[in-house]
């Protein structure tokens, strides 16, 4: 799982119908000391989330199709989670 | 997933017996502020897209799903056709990133 934040949504009328009645999140992954990490990528949304949150991200096929209850569908991210919070020892990021 | 543009198509006359009949498009991957990132791909085509049109495309196993029971050896497949994107975060600074291209030959 990555550490991510929303930074906007994609609206499409033609997608893959495993793909309806979910937000379509534009979500940066970020590292530690919460800067861009790579791209943004493409997310399905499984718990309502919204832009600027910092959000859990999967990006492995199985956990993402579980986690939006879509399974043997074409989806391979999702956000999962909320992070309240990160402790890290000192120096970690 | 990932966000693309659809510059041109690949046609292939012998090909694995589970992609007879499907399209196969080149994608140049894109940033959210629609300039292109990275290296072209082929994808198969599971919505319908054409040449120009800014998509979205899943990677991995998943890309053979949406064509089940059928099992194309893909690794790249158009999900979705874009209608627009909402984008709410300043755009970055630039980082010798190339403009989006010219729009590509209708194929």
């Amino acid at each position: 799982m990555l550490i991510a934040r929303v930074i906007g949504e994609l609206v499409a009328t033609q997608k893959h119908a495993s793909h309806e009645g979910r937000k379509l999140l534009l979500v940066q992954p970020l590292n530690l000391d919460g800067s861009d990490r790579g791209d943004a990528v493409i997310a399905l949304d499984a718990v309502d989330a919204g832009v600027g949150d910092r959000v859990l991200l999967v990006t492995e096929g199985f956990s993402a199709m579980t986690a939006v209850g879509r399974p043997q569908s074409p989806i391979d991210m999702a956000v999962i989670g909320f992070i309240d919070q990160i402790d890290l020892l000192p120096g970690a990021d | 997933m990932y966000l693309g543009r659809v510059v041109g198509c690949v046609w292939a006359t012998v090909k694995h017996p589970a992609m007879v009949g499907q399209r196969m498009l080149v994608i140049q991957p894109l940033t959210p502020e629609l300039q292109s990132t990275g290296k072209h791909l082929v994808c198969l085509d599971a919505t319908g897209a054409g040449t120009g049109e800014i998509i979205y495309y899943v990677r991995g196993k998943e890309a053979s799903f949406p064509f089940l029971p059928a099992e194309p050896p893909a690794d790249a497949t158009v999900v979705g056709i874009v209608d627009s994107v909402h984008l709410k975060r300043p755009p970055k600074a630039a980082g010798g990133r190339n403009p989006v291209h010219k729009k590509a030959r209708k194929c």
